[in-house]
């Protein structure tokens, strides 16, 4: 279809037809709304209702901020929300920065050794972490048999921003990473031409242009370290707003209203925390328009500093990767109990899952594989409609997906259940609601909201004078999108493929609600089963290595291909 | 994209083929180390029959029957906890079968071992323990703890785990075993002494024996096949039996509805029969069978709740009492212990330093802030009666609440003045006995 019948048929006809991108964005909010809102809705509506009446009420949420126990609790996961994204910072800066802005070898296996700990598998990652950090964890019964002292890194408050930093720092690492290879190296050679440079430069020209890419994952760290329950109830921390939803609604045969309250609390929050980043991005252009270098030029490092480079990457990959090694120990260990090392070494778990785990692994593969794609297209269709069209209604798009975040996956499971159960499926597929497609959905939307925070920024940093000119030469809106458009957001929309991923692999808690036959169940699941006896400890660690290795694997190839890609359109750019 | 379409065609093909064979599903809350001996041991028996286990916890277990119950796909719930049967079998969730067993006795050890209604049965017995590392007990130069009295010692301070009651329907039991053995006050003061020496409170039960195992806690409070498991896969731990310990069936049963009842009848048939009672014997599993035949294989030292002395001063467990005041005890230790863990620790480590400060000196000044410290500590919010009253009792049971019946206000308003009373009672409690520390 070409530009002027387009505009022709607007003319002429009583109902205009819709533009492609009107349908697409109808198309994607009827997903959210069937997907996302509706079943989460059916299961946080009780919020509203008297508990004993059934009468609609705001009584419950008069009640919320009468208790001080949840005062409290918001206090708290607002506190340790915004420090998790002061420490992931300064985890992720050095990183991001090292390797983008210099000539280093190993930039690829640094990115992706940096997404691994996003990859914590669920229970055996909490018994590494408490097995080398915890109160005699190796460091302390070390430091305590030389010292005599012990450090709490694991008790209270500061235990869990730590455990949050390492844990979800890679959500700023991947998306500045993205940002800093998308400026324009024109822009850094103006400012050197000014005389401009060194941290100067860095603060005035690099991380300003950036911004699009920092703000995506500091927001998501924010708002994830929100929402998330896991990493406060392994280590026992139940003060927090999450942790009290979560325990307030799976109790068996509890029907206290004021868990959904709390989550219903939880969606709002996260939507307005994602609106006030969206205040402070107001007004600002990110976007430049001539893409001649293909992101930053990259300078040799003097001898010296490569070996500082090295010391800061090694250190700190030390310490993101430490709960890692604490799992090769655990999956290689035979038992581990009280002491700095396990008592022996052996490869037995491995034998172990041998034989059940290729189902495993090839369940993972395809849900989290078709989960993330799921969410790069939705992700990307959104990110456009929300910058580029006008469409009435379009930022909801956003907040509606990026709500994801804040909903337990609990209450999306149960809702699932809901809403699907009892739908037959067509050709003998058999229940809605235990067809292995529903988990791929439901990983998909969990992890929509990452894919998403990647895309936008990666178009907010694409001038739409680019498109103007490629409209103007006569191309399609379609055509410019598949062409232009879609090309410049490359490193963007695999950032958010890797990150959801990467994340739709280890994740647990909406999908043992959902897995309905064993056959069906993926690595978490297996993980889960394993580690619900003591004998399992060392077979579950072992799951969770192959679950690392392959996510792992997953993102080096990505990002060989960001690698490859980016200096083909170098070499390219360069003969023109 | 080929390869998703390929998945997609397997996986109608192993419906289909699920669908011609004669399958028995189960959702269970147990381990691969007790389903899949189970399993084997029982599709040998009746070959042709396929044992198909679907692993949940026990909430989500309940959630997913509660949701599903429109088109039941579930043969069999299979579980722990006996309070997650009784809500099933409120909600007209069990179906009634007609179970043929023998040899199973009514009681162990003071609980019966099946639903009176015959909706759900026991087939394993469970009583609860102390577990302990021993490298851990070694290292920090302690004595074995062996009564419940015991944890509440200054030396263990630290050194403690359970996990709260609410999550977990196995330590509910033992939590209200206390409280209908020693009675309600002292029971309740046996609990926050106890809770004041822990270093956590887990948010499910597997994390105590993780814990313990891992050396990062040195006594767990736990049912006894987590030790005996443990102690069986290699780890350096050990369980005592309090002598008041309450025995607990682990249970299942067929859910209403079900697709496959042959099959399910089979199914549970086979486990109460005595060679599924052998099964449970097996290492990774170390349940205690409630035939009592079957401990005549059991391996030496193997405890069994059928001879005398076992645990000797066990009691007769109250079920009616216990579930007219279920969600209120367990909400009560919630508010009281696990969300206020903090305050309770720093008043009863004062409390403790003072004792030991105080213990030769017979100031009695002193011990008089001490006594005010202790009793501040110990004071409950709500007595026997109240909690036993359905007034108080429905306002934590809504779904099952007899509607005629007025409340005296609703949960939140409730959990608030409870938590402030143990705020203020903690928080003093703590300055009494620093008082009582400075007047050295």
């Amino acid at each position: 279809m070409s530009a002027s019948t387009d505009t022709a048929a607007r003319r002429f006809t009583l109902f205009p037809t819709l533009s492609g991108a009107a349908v697409a964005g109808i198309a994607i909010a009827i997903f959210l709304l069937a997907f996302l809102v509706l079943p989460v809705a059916q299961v946080l509506y009780v919020a509203f209702l008297d508990a004993r009446t059934g009468a609609f009420t705001l009584q419950n949420f008069q009640d919320f901020f009468n208790t001080t126990l949840f005062r409290e609790s918001f206090v708290n996961s607002f506190y340790v929300s915004a420090m998790s994204v002061v420490v992931a910072t300064m985890i992720a800066l050095p990183l991001a920065y090292i390797t983008t802005r210099f000539n280093f070898a190993g930039t690829a296996a640094i990115q992706a050794l940096g997404i691994i700990p996003l990859i914590m598998p669920p229970f055996v990652g909490a018994v590494a972490m408490s097995l080398l950090f915890g109160r005699n964890g190796s460091i302390n019964l070390l430091l305590n048999q030389y010292f005599g002292l012990r450090i709490p890194f694991m008790e209270g408050l500061n235990g869990v921003i730590l455990v949050q930093s390492i844990h979800y720092f890679p959500f700023i690492l991947i998306n500045l990473s993205a940002s800093l290879r998308n400026i324009d190296r024109s822009m850094e050679e103006a400012a050197q031409n000014l005389g401009s440079h060194g941290m100067r430069m860095f603060r005035r020209i690099v991380f300003p242009l950036a911004m699009p890419g920092y703000l995506a994952g500091a927001a998501l760290v924010f708002i994830k370290v929100f929402d998330d329950l896991g990493t406060p109830l392994l280590l026992n921390v139940n003060n927090m707003l999450a942790p009290q939803a979560y325990l307030r609604i799976t109790g068996v045969g509890i029907n206290d209203p004021m868990g959904y309250v709390i989550s219903f609390i939880l969606v709002v929050f996260s939507v307005f925390s994602l609106w006030a980043s969206f205040l402070f991005m107001r007004g600002k252009d990110y976007a430049t328009v001539q893409k001649g270098g293909g992101g930053l030029s990259r300078r040799d490092l003097k001898p010296r500093e490569k070996w500082l480079a090295w010391g800061v990457i090694l250190l700190i990959l030390a310490l993101v990767l430490s709960p890692h090694l604490g799992l090769l120990l655990l999956a290689f260990g035979t038992i581990w109990s009280f002491s700095p090392l396990p008592d022996g070494f052996t490869i037995q778990h491995f034998g172990t899952i041998f034989t059940q785990s290729s189902q495993y692994v090839w369940n993972t593969l395809v849900y989290a594989g078709s989960a993330a794609l799921i969410d790069v297209v939705l992700g990307s269709a959104i990110a456009y409609i929300v910058i580029r069209t006008g469409l009435p209604g379009r930022k909801w798009l956003d907040y509606m997906a990026t709500a994801a975040l804040a909903v337990p996956g609990v209450v999306l499971g149960i809702g699932y259940l809901r809403m699907f159960h009892g739908t037959q499926l067509p050709f003998g597929m058999g229940q809605m609601s235990s067809f292995w497609g529903i988990i791929i959905i439901a990983l998909a939307v969990r992890r929509l909201p990452y894919a998403l925070r990647a895309c936008m920024a990666a178009l907010q940093q694409v001038s739409i004078s680019l498109e103007e000119a490629a409209e103007s030469l006569g191309a399609s809106r379609s055509s410019t999108i598949r062409r232009i458009v879609v090309p410049l957001m490359t490193g963007g929309i695999l950032a958010g493929f890797v990150t959801s991923f990467a994340t739709a692999a280890v994740e647990l808690s909406a999908t043992i609600m959902l897995v309905g036959r064993s056959s069906d169940a993926p690595l978490a699941y297996g993980i889960y089963l394993y580690m619900q006896s003591p004998a399992g400890r060392g077979p579950g660690a072992a799951l969770g290595i192959l679950a690392v290795v392959i996510v792992a694997l997953g993102t080096y190839l990505s990002q060989r291909i960001i690698e490859r890609e980016r200096s083909r359109q170098t070499t390219a750019g360069d003969q023109h | 994209m080929h390869k998703i379409f390929k998945l997609s065609a397997i996986a109608l093909m192993m419906t289909s083929a699920a669908a011609f064979a004669d399958t028995v599903t189960v959702v269970t809350s147990f381990s691969k180390d007790l389903t899949d001996p189970f399993k084997a041991a029982f599709e040998a028996a009746h070959s042709g029959t396929t044992l198909e286990v679907v692993n949940r916890n026990t909430n989500a277990a309940v959630s997913y029957l509660q949701e599903t119950r429109s088109s039941n796909t579930t043969d069999l719930m299979w579980a722990s906890a006996p309070d997650a049967f009784e809500v099933l079998k409120g909600e007209g969730l069990l179906a009634k079968v007609d179970v043929q067993f023998e040899g199973i006795p009514d009681e162990v050890g003071g609980y019966p071992v099946h639903d009176a209604d015959g909706t759900y049965f026991g087939f394993a017995a469970s009583g609860y323990g102390i577990m302990y590392n021993t490298r851990y007990v070694e290292a920090n130069e302690l004595t074995v703890a062996k009564e419940w009295e015991d944890l509440k010692r200054a030396e263990y301070n630290g050194h403690v785990a359970m996990s709260s009651p609410s999550r977990s329907g196995t330590t509910h039991l033992t939590v209200e075993t206390v409280l209908q053995g020693e009675g309600w006050d002292k029971g309740w003061a046996t609990w926050k002494w106890i809770s004041g020496n822990m270093n956590t409170v887990t948010e499910r039960s597997f994390g105590v024996p993780d814990a313990v195992n891992s050396g990062s806690t040195g006594f767990g409070i736990v049912i006894d096949f987590f030790g005996l498991s443990s102690k069986a896969s290699g780890f350096p731990v050990e369980l005592v039996y309090p002598s008041v310990t309450s025995i607990v069936p682990a249970n299942i049963g067929i859910i209403e509805n079900a697709p496959n009842p042959e099959g399910a009848k089979k199914f549970v048939e086979f486990i109460l029969s005595p060679e599924g009672q052998k099964v449970l014997l097996e290492p990774a599993i170390m349940r205690l069978p409630v035939n009592p035949d079957a401990y005549a294989d059991a391996p030496e030292d193997f405890p069994n709740p059928f001879s005398e002395d076992f645990a000797p001063g066990a009691i007769e467990f109250d079920v009616d009492k216990s579930g007219a005041r279920y969600e209120l005890v367990n909400s009560l230790f919630d508010v009281l212990v696990t969300y206020r863990l903090d305050d309770l620790r720093a008043a009863v480590s004062a409390v403790q330093q003072a004792e030991a400060a105080h213990a030769d000196s017979g100031n009695q000044e002193a011990a008089a802030l001490i006594a005010e410290a202790r009793a501040l500590i110990e004071a409950m919010p709500i007595t026997e009666e109240q909690a036993l009253d359905p007034s108080y009792a429905q306002a934590f049971t809504v779904s099952r609440a007899d509607p005629e019946t007025e409340v005296v206000g609703r949960q939140a308003e409730i959990e608030q003045e409870w938590d402030r009373f143990a705020v203020e009672n903690y928080g003093k409690a703590k300055q009494l006995a620093e008082q009582a520390i400075a007047l050295n």
